[in-house]
């Protein structure tokens, strides 16, 4: 299953020192890893907290790196795509994986794939033995939907303000983590049903 | 994308006053307070969020608000459930109100569910949610939307990812059943009120319409995820959800022989493969096999149907990349159960063979062939299979045309560490094929090093080790020759503008085409290296500020390292004589990058230290070729830190305690090369475009000639004299060859020191060239040094203070 998808700036920020990354969206999934084995028993609610927002800033920095490795080596300059171009946007993004060690920072070996929109990377932590040809296919699906929904081509602060939309988007295409096999069919249901919610 | 507004916004959210928290705190219970909800709530419940969410440090919420966003989590808006969900979710429970994970009555929908679970705080937790899960579904409560029934299945899934204990054994049965309904059972007409169509719309019309294939023809066997309809039934939902986790149940519980958690659920090549299954696999009834039993059967049939409809041509392009994914699910899941019942393996191969038969020629069905791949491995042996064909793929065609892939390379270099172990035993040209995997690292080091630390010691055989030490040092000529095998089939013959013309119009010269063919090589074993490098060194000379070869040249330093500490542990003293040369003979013959061949040099001069250190009789051995290095005045200039350290070790171990060949003739031999290059570098000033020499080259050197001297007394004199001449001089004044005050009062200092102990030759000796038993410590072994540590010891058990 997915351990956490996550929204971040990928682009350098005054605000920030060279390699960091801004998290916009964070959203972990299922009981953390540690707490049955007893690591995190000590650990009061807060301080868990602070560990799961640590470790979701931990790997947004090594996407970050990853991303402008990848745009460097690639020498492609960046594209400026305007609202309405997001299946542009979309086509033209950069795309890969990130190999997390054990320990560094969930305590299993995972895999980060990576897609990288303009100055904004879309994450999705998966564990190794997951379908990575699907859960690709579902990154590339949740960050049309997000650039479409949230108007992300524009200003941008939606993601903030409505962080309620990508909630409800999360819940009907990624299910508590878990990835699903849509034919275009099923996808159609869920989307229209994604849509109505938005409408409101 | 991001604006200094979103900025601005984060920053607001953190620094919000305590007084202004409180007011808004209380503005929003007084919302919460009214009947309807509209939207000035909606905005405030999710400004409450980005508050709570934009600082790493917990905020905690006032009772009372605490409260009425817990009972939104049960209202009829949707928006309020994801808000409230999404609040409390960031925020720590009320002490002593912690969420019920036993209540019966209230109905979970997703978004209160995804708060239980992220605020569960033990394994009990876990299980009374999980049993109240099971009871809802076993009671099929219809009453509420459909997602209350669909979202179970991924609740479960998630809570068996972290602790698979808290279903029993009656959990796992009822479960086991339910799922084999959902796969092979649900229905076949299509859902949603589909009619025929047409102007009849009487009951006598609306016959059930029967699901599609993806290729638009009616369905002829059980419903699955690759089939279509208008609309669909709950159990239709059901199968898309069940199958979606079906992969997981199967590795948690259907893996291990006693239904234990499993430790590592992705070495599958240590399970033991002689679970016997209770029922034999040519059972014709499967309902008298017990539910593991039987839903491993289902979930093999369901398999096998996949693979069979990822054969029809798909009308939509999703479709197709779903059928992709599919067929790699399918083979993992049939991989899965063949190595938990290995009978199912004669029934299994037939169909895999199939598969990888119709997708080998097809590239672009790569990532689906590394599971078959897979398969191969794990079952290949005991069906007797052929698996010739399968690794020329994955270590041929595969590295040679899609080492630009980065979540092929990913997934490939995944299953090489993960079968390590099988693949060194069943694949013999695996060691041999590290040119082809090599092209991976050096398109997209950054991504893959990682991999290859792990990877590269299972590389280093004898037979290919110096073939590999070269390709490594090549590694970034290898980048640029990928990037112009890329950019040659793009890009027209003639390029205007000039970039890369000269590499690319070499690349593609018949006359030099062979050099870069040489570097594209498939596998090891033709020859070490090629005559001309420094003409390939030439031709490449512009790639040296393109950013691949840059980023590919700052991860060789950390593979030279791996490599040599793993040779050392498989090398006989002729391999690492051979090294050692080619570490000399390399050392200028490099691509010619900014900070890379100083870098190499490093990790040169400190594994050519070690090498020799482990045998002292190697110096002596090569010292013809050591002796050639030292002797060439210009590497003091070019190759500072090898020589220095070449010298050191010449000075080292040119002994007959190291090795009884060292006659007195090398020893004066030696002696004179190195004073003559001294000689050389203290008499003049440095040649036009060189630096000073760096003073350690030349206390290094005056060090060696002292030892050598030290070990053959005649050539003290020799010593001596320059050492005096060196002092007179530099008493006049500043000399050409030294440029800082300090350096030169260093050396002269050094000097002094040497020459004064060299007045007594026996105590020189003693000093220069210890006897190895003073060099190797032997701490409390040592009679002489025991008696001390032993009173120490004594003293401070006695002491009382």
């Amino acid at each position: 299953m997915v351990r956490c998808f996550l929204i971040h700036t990928v682009c350098p920020l005054s605000a920030l020192s060279a390699g960091d990354s801004r998290l916009l969206y964070c959203r972990l999934f299922a009981p953390e890893d540690g707490l049955l084995t007893g690591q995190l028993r000590e650990l009061s609610p807060e301080e868990r907290r602070l560990l799961r927002m640590e470790k979701a800033a931990v790997v947004a920095r090594q996407v970050r790196s990853a991303v402008s490795l990848s745009r460097d080596a690639s020498g492609r300059p960046p594209m400026e795509a305007l609202p309405g171009e997001e299946a542009l946007a979309l086509q033209e993004a950069s795309s890969g994986v990130v190999r997390l060690r054990a320990g560094d920072p969930f305590s299993e070996e995972m895999s980060a794939l990576w897609l990288a929109v303009q100055s904004l990377g879309f994450t999705l932590v998966c564990e190794p033995h997951e379908n990575l040809l699907l859960a690709e296919g579902t990154l590339r699906n949740l960050t049309r939907h997000c650039l479409e929904h949230l108007h992300m081509l524009g200003q941008g602060s939606e993601v903030l303000l409505r962080s309620n939309r990508i909630d409800a988007l999360l819940s009907r295409l990624l299910p508590h983590g878990q990835l699903l096999f849509l034919n275009h069919r099923f996808a159609q249901s869920l989307e229209k049903d994604v849509a109505a919610y938005m409408a409101k | 994308m991001f604006s200094h507004g979103s900025e601005s916004l984060i920053k607001q959210a953190r620094e919000i006053q305590e007084s202004e928290l409180q007011k808004f705190y209380c503005r929003l219970v007084k919302l919460l307070q009214g009947k309807e909800f509209g939207h000035e709530t909606m905005d405030s419940l999710q400004r409450l969020h980005l508050i709570l969410s934009a600082t790493k440090y917990t905020r905690t919420l006032p009772a009372e608000l605490q409260r009425r966003l817990l009972s939104l989590l049960s209202s009829p808006v949707e928006q309020l459930q994801v808000l409230s969900s999404a609040v409390l979710r960031e925020t720590l429970p009320l002490s002593g109100q912690e969420l019920n994970y036993n209540q019966e009555n209230v109905q979970l929908n997703i978004h209160s569910a995804a708060l239980l679970l992220s605020q569960a705080g033990s394994r009990a937790d876990l299980s009374s949610l999980c049993a109240q899960l099971l009871r809802s579904l076993e009671s099929r409560q219809s009453e509420g939307p459909s997602y209350s029934l669909t979202h179970t299945l991924p609740i479960l899934n998630a809570i068996l990812t972290h602790s698979p204990e808290c279903l029993t054994e009656d959990h796992v049965t009822l479960l086991s059943k339910k799922l084999v309904d959902w796969l092979r059972y649900a229905s076949i007409t299509q859902g949603g009120g589909a009619s025929s169509g047409g102007f009849f719309t009487g009951p006598r019309s609306r016959q059930p319409v029967p699901i599609a294939e993806l290729d638009g023809t009616v369905s002829g066997d059980f419903f699955t995820v690759l089939c279509v309809g208008q609309g669909f039934t709950e159990d239709q939902w059901m199968n898309v959800y069940s199958f979606s986790m079906l992969h997981h149940w199967l590795l948690t519980y259907h893996s291990a022989p006693s239904g234990n958690t499993l430790a590592d659920t992705d070495d599958r090549s240590e399970v033991d493969g002689s679970v016997v299954s209770m029922v034999s696999a040519t059972s014709s009834s499967s309902r008298l096999l017990p539910p593991k039993e039987r839903l491993r059967e289902k979930a093999f049939q369901y398999c096998l149907r996949l693979i069979e409809q990822s054969d029809r041509k798909a009308l939509k392009r999703t479709d197709t990349e779903l059928q992709k994914a599919c067929l790699v699910e399918a083979v993992c899941i049939l991989d899965c159960v063949c190595v938990e019942d290995t009978s199912l393996v004669y029934r299994t191969f037939p169909c895999v063979k199939a598969l990888f038969g119709r997708l080998s020629s097809d590239l672009t069905f790569a990532r689906v062939l590394l599971p078959i791949a897979q398969f191969y491995l794990n079952h290949g042996e005991m069906a007797a299979v052929d698996c010739e064909s399968v690794w020329k793929l994955v270590f041929g065609r595969f590295p040679a045309e899609l080492f630009n892939d980065p979540f092929l390379a990913h997934e490939l270099l995944r299953f090489l560490r993960l079968n390590l172990g099988s693949l060194q035993l069943r694949v013999p040209q695996y060691p041999r094929s590290f040119p082809n995997l090599l092209k991976f690292l050096a398109w997209d080091s950054p991504a893959v090093v990682d991999d290859f630390v792990d990877l590269l010691p299972s590389l280093v055989t004898v037979e290919t080790a110096v073939e590999l030490l070269h390709t490594l040092l090549d590694l970034p000529c290898l980048t640029a020759t990928l990037v112009l095998q890329l950019r040659s089939t793009c890009s027209p013959i003639s390029e205007p503008g000039g970039r890369g013309l000269l590499s690319l119009d070499a690349f593609r010269s018949p006359s030099f085409r062979g050099l870069f063919l040489y570097l594209l090589r498939a596998e090891a074993g033709s020859g070490d290296t090629i005559d001309r490098l420094s003409t390939l060194h030439e031709f490449l000379a512009e790639s040296a500020d393109w950013p691949r070869v840059v980023q590919c040249s700052q991860t060789v330093p950390v593979l030279l390292h791996i490599f040599f500490n793993t040779v050392v542990t498989v090398a006989d003293e002729k391999l690492l004589a051979h090294l050692i040369l080619v570490m000399l003979e390399r050392s200028s013959l490099l691509l010619n990058l900014p900070t890379y061949m100083k870098e190499i040099h490093r990790v040169f001069s400190c594994h050519l230290l070690r090498l020799c250190k482990l045998r002292p009789s190697l110096v002596v051995d090569q010292s013809h070729e050591l002796l050639e290095f030292a002797g060439t005045t210009a590497s003091v200039y070019s190759k500072e830190e090898i020589y220095t350290h070449v010298v050191w070790a010449l000075g080292e171990y040119l002994s007959v305690s190291c090795d009884s060949r060292c006659s007195v003739t090398l020893i004066t031999s030696c002696f004179e090369t190195l004073e003559a290059v001294l000689f050389e570098i203290t008499s003049s000033t440095p040649p036009p475009g060189a630096a000073c020499p760096a003073p350690r080259v030349v206390t290094t050197l005056i060090s060696a000639l002292a030892k050598l001297a030290s070990r053959s007394h005649d050539l003290i004199p020799r010593v001596s004299l320059f050492l005096s001449k060196l002092r007179t001089v530099t008493r006049a004044g500043s000399v050409a060859w030294c440029s800082d005050e300090e350096d030169l009062v260093a050396i002269v200092t050094r000097g002094e020191e040497l020459w004064s102990l060299l007045k007594t030759p026996g105590v020189a000796q003693s000093v220069l060239t210890p006897p190895p038993h003073v060099t190797t410590p032997q701490w409390h072994r040592d009679t002489n040094l025991s008696m001390s540590l032993q009173l120490r010891t004594l003293t401070s058990l006695t002491h009382t203070q």
